[in-house]
């Protein structure tokens, strides 16, 4: 089963994702930032990473550009899922190593899309 | 809903349109009308029914018909097609035209995603071989969705729906919270308002129709009508792309399958003849 890292803040939006990814066929795991999502990938790379731009201790950007330094991290699928939505942060995030890029609101059409988009 | 209501909403839509539509659909004529009912100054559903009852003006029962057929679509919808038409269909018609430019049409076109798909492909395409020649020709029955096709605005929802993050910066600009997609591409396309039920002859030829998804949704006598048509607009050699869960049955032997790709069907070009020397 492939793993899915769903890194957000909100316990709500991890909940929706969560439910969408599920379904997908995913086993998922959870952090509320990007130091908890950088100790998670340490333990066990995922195969793929749903990643909030804004968030305390260590945002989405930071924890990408450390990601892809480690060893392994150049593997994980990374879908930036935020509401910044404007060109510059979506360039800035595919400069960083971004995969794919999901404006909020989603819905699981989106998702799968997305998903589907970077043969997830 | 009253019942006549709903009866006069599937006679109008069948007599212009030939569209199916199930009586039990109550609730998806409730939401497709009530925007016209508002739109055109009526209090319901039930008061714009009743003015079309006494008035036949043609715009209001337009704008219902309008209303009905519009459907979901996406960006590179299925994705199969699109893969299909760059590595199989295009080549072997590019070889077989030597060189000739292919023109495409999206029949039903809606919003414009599925024609803008192919814009964006061609581009792909060309950049790989500048020797590339495709046009783009794009229809509906519905005014109104060709208005948004034109403008090439979408939503951010929209823009989220099939089209992959690099090709969405690469091709639209952000206006406002809404996306534009650029006017070159924009040009590649010629629009043009089209009931596919009303003939096919003034059309013009094509060497691919993409026609996905509209079939189904129409009665079989008109299903079978367009299918014979669109005979006319394909050459011996042409393509027909449907739903991947539509067939081409209803037209007899007009059409033959394509294996291994649902929904690609090829023209069968005994099929006129034979129809000639019937009549």
């Amino acid at each position: 089963m492939k793993t899915c890292l769903v890194v957000d803040d909100s316990r709500v939006i991890r909940k929706v994702a969560r439910r969408i990814l599920e379904d997908l066929g995913f086993e998922i795991a959870e952090a509320a930032d990007g130091m908890e999502a950088l100790a998670w990938c340490r333990a066990a790379m995922p195969d793929a990473i749903l990643l909030d731009w804004n968030m305390p201790v260590m945002g989405g950007l930071d924890f990408l550009l450390k990601l892809r330094t480690e060893p392994g991290g150049d593997a994980p699928v990374v879908v930036f899922c935020t509401v910044e939505n404007d060109v510059a942060h979506i360039q800035e995030a595919l400069d960083a190593g971004a995969d794919e890029y999901i404006m909020k609101p989603f819905d699981g059409d989106i998702i799968e899309s997305k998903f589907a988009e970077v043969g997830l | 809903m009253r019942p006549d209501d709903v009866s006069l909403v599937i006679s109008l839509c069948r007599a212009r349109a030939g569209l199916k539509i199930s009586a039990e659909k109550t609730y998806l004529i409730e939401s497709r009308l009530s925007p016209v009912a508002r739109r055109e100054g009526y209090e319901s559903i039930s008061e714009l029914l009743a003015a079309i009852r006494t008035k036949r003006e043609e715009p209001l029962i337009w704008g219902v018909v309008e209303a009905m057929t519009s459907g979901e679509t996406a960006f590179f919808r299925d994705r199969a097609p699109f893969e299909t038409f760059q590595k199989d269909i295009y080549p072997t018609l590019s070889r077989a035209r030597g060189g000739e430019p292919i023109r495409v049409w999206s029949a039903a076109c809606a919003a414009g995603q599925e024609v803008y798909s192919l814009a964006m492909l061609n581009e792909i395409m060309q950049a790989q071989d500048p020797g590339v020649r495709i046009e783009l020709a794009a229809s509906d029955i519905s005014t109104r969705a060709l208005e948004q096709a034109q403008s090439g605005i979408y939503s951010q929802f929209e823009v989220q729906r099939g089209l992959p993050i690099r090709l969405l910066l690469k091709h639209f600009e952000k206006v406002g919270e809404q996306w534009r997609l650029s006017a070159s591409l924009r040009r590649m396309v010629r629009w043009r308002r089209v009931n596919l039920i009303a003939g096919l002859a003034a059309v013009g030829r094509f060497d691919v129709v993409f026609c996905r998804n509209v079939l189904s949704g129409l009665e079989p006598p008109f299903q079978k009508k367009v299918l014979e048509d669109l005979t006319l607009v394909l050459p011996d050699d042409g393509f027909l792309i449907l739903g991947a869960k539509e067939t081409a049955e209803a037209a007899g032997e007009a059409f033959s399958p394509v294996a291994a790709r649902p929904g690609l069907y090829r023209r069968n070009p005994a099929f006129r003849a034979a129809a000639a020397a019937a009549a």
